[in-house]
């Protein structure tokens, strides 16, 4: 090859680089624009703080599926939060037993798991012999499908916090809990935090494992006995109806929720950011 | 001459089929500097790790052999206390990056839940610095993270946090090989300070470090303790062959 030649080829291969990676930006920025497009109308007031309406009433809003919305995740939070951080520390405290070998095989399938089979399995198991949908089953839903990713996102940060750490707390005569809980998950908290969040942004906006658990509530509920409404719920139920006011709900709702994502991820990158 | 604080008998360690210590005996000094040395992969740190029961980290490790701290056996004391009374400073500085200066001075008494006076900690904190020759540089800065200072200051928090302990024996695994030499010869003429009060045991790999600054040097040469003797005699008049070759440079 002459050098002309390279020179040009050189010039080729980083002109292709910033076209595909402009080309990304279309349909993301596309999908991004239309929904505050459709949404952003329906956004108001009354939208966030009242009930939906019978069809051919105008008006009504959110409100049961952003409450049902906010449980289903703090109800999830509670389950998947010491579970994952726990199964973190164990991984990386015990990297190479065979237990633990199984524990992250465990992890790595359950994550794999589409998320509508996991909904139907729940629905056998608790929902079915309880007789009833459940704000509790559909919080389970997103328990299970929030593990995998807190697990992973906490032994990955544990693993990198340096050896000599726990050493320096040891030598002092520490007991190995208290380095464990003072020392060790202080310094990854950061990291902890950031895999927590993902998963809340990522389970927020489930709505297969949904349908057959948490159902949907056209009522505010509290009840984690009873069936509860979800904002993605809410949008798969409102956007596929026939009723344009329904609809426009379905844009507001949908608007809304990639702003909650939107403000998780944004906070997660604001944290990871951080230094000590 | 005083009696050994230390005392190390028979000593022979192995981690899983590798025999990394071998028969080690050797009577260490109150209030000296104790230098070990010897090439890479003799054993210096493990020896090291083996007074305070830091070896007890990796699972498979086998230790026979008695080392007797004032007559009383390390092996049979609880290793939290052992680690209390045998303070440990490491070889690149690790202070604990969320905790503040000041409170990686107390990391010990914090951490183990001992509770102190605001005036206790205040002193401590003062006489816990001082000694570590880092109090001018840092009286006003106390309440910043520890990581926010240069590698030797950080190492000197170290040796603070280690001292706040009051400790019987000071170990210390090549604590200046990851600083320059100006840092170096601050925890130096620290090291020297220092042994007016504690019994100072440093692994180096720096043959000039050991002549300037200890007592008594320990060579060590796979596994085994070869020479043992007072620094001024072994750096002049060596006993043994390998002693001689590696102080001239001819391994390790």
């Amino acid at each position: 090859m002459t050098l002309k030649r390279r020179l040009v080829v050189d010039q080729l291969v980083k002109g292709l680089l910033w076209i595909l990676a402009s080309l990304l930006l279309i349909p993301l920025g596309g999908i991004i624009g239309y929904v505050f497009f459709r949404g952003i109308p329906a956004i108001n007031w009354a939208f966030l703080t009242e009930t939906p309406r019978p069809v051919g009433e105008s008006g009504g809003g959110i409100l049961n599926a952003l409450i049902g919305t906010i449980m289903l995740v703090i109800n999830a939070s509670f389950v998947a939060i010491p579970l994952g951080v726990f199964t973190g520390i164990f991984l990386t405290e015990y990297p190479s037993t065979w237990w633990s070998g199984i524990v992250r095989f465990c992890i790595e399938t359950l994550q794999g798991i589409p998320s509508i089979v996991l909904g139907i399995v729940l629905y056998v198991w608790l929902v079915v012999p309880f007789g009833h949908f459940s704000s509790f089953s559909g919080s389970i839903a997103l328990a299970i499908m929030m593990i995998p990713i807190i697990a992973r996102s906490t032994e990955e940060t544990l693993k990198r916090i340096p050896h000599s750490l726990k050493e320096a707390s040891l030598a002092l005569g520490v007991s190995y809990p208290t380095t464990l809980f003072r020392v060790i998950l202080p310094a990854g908290s950061n990291g902890i935090v950031t895999g927590i969040l993902l998963s809340i942004a990522r389970v927020s906006g489930e709505t297969a494992p949904l349908l057959f658990t948490a159902f949907g509530n056209p009522f505010v509920s509290f009840n984690p006995a009873k069936p509860v409404e979800s904002i993605p719920l809410l949008i798969f139920n409102y956007s596929t109806s026939p009723y344009e006011s329904w609809q426009r709900i379905g844009w507001g709702a949908s608007c809304l929720l990639i702003t909650l994502t939107f403000f998780l991820t944004f906070t997660t990158k604001w944290i990871t950011k951080k230094r000590f | 001459m005083l009696p050994p604080i230390l005392s190390i008998e028979s000593l022979t360690v192995s981690i899983g089929e590798t025999s990394i210590l071998r028969d080690i005996s050797m009577p260490v000094f109150d209030k000296k500097i104790t230098a070990i040395m010897g090439p890479s992969g003799c054993g210096k740190t493990t020896f090291l790790r083996c007074i305070n029961r830091l070896h007890e980290l990796i699972s498979n490790t086998k230790v026979t052999g008695k080392i007797l701290l004032n007559n009383e056996d390390l092996y049979q004391l609880n290793p939290i206390h052992v680690r209390k009374i045998v303070g440990m400073v490491f070889q690149r500085p690790n202070p604990f990056p969320t905790m503040s200066i000041y409170n990686n001075v107390l990391a010990g008494y914090v951490l183990n839940g001992i509770s102190m006076t605001r005036q206790q900690k205040d002193f401590l904190v003062e006489q816990s610095l001082t000694s570590a020759a880092l109090w001018n540089e840092v009286k006003d800065v106390l309440h910043r993270k520890g990581t926010f200072l240069s590698g030797g200051q950080q190492q000197r928090l170290c040796i603070a946090r280690a001292l706040a302990m009051h400790p019987q024996v000071l170990l210390l695994d090549e604590p200046t090989s990851a600083l320059d030499p100006i840092a170096t010869s601050h925890i130096e003429e620290l090291l020297i300070e220092l042994k007016k009060t504690v019994c100072v045991i440093m692994v180096t790999h720096n043959i000039a470090q050991a002549s300037r600054i200890s007592d008594s040097t320990a060579f060590l040469h796979m596994g085994e303790l070869i020479e043992y003797d007072e620094t001024s005699k072994m750096f002049t008049v060596p006993k043994d062959k390998r002693t001689e070759e590696y102080l001239t440079g001819k391994f390790g």
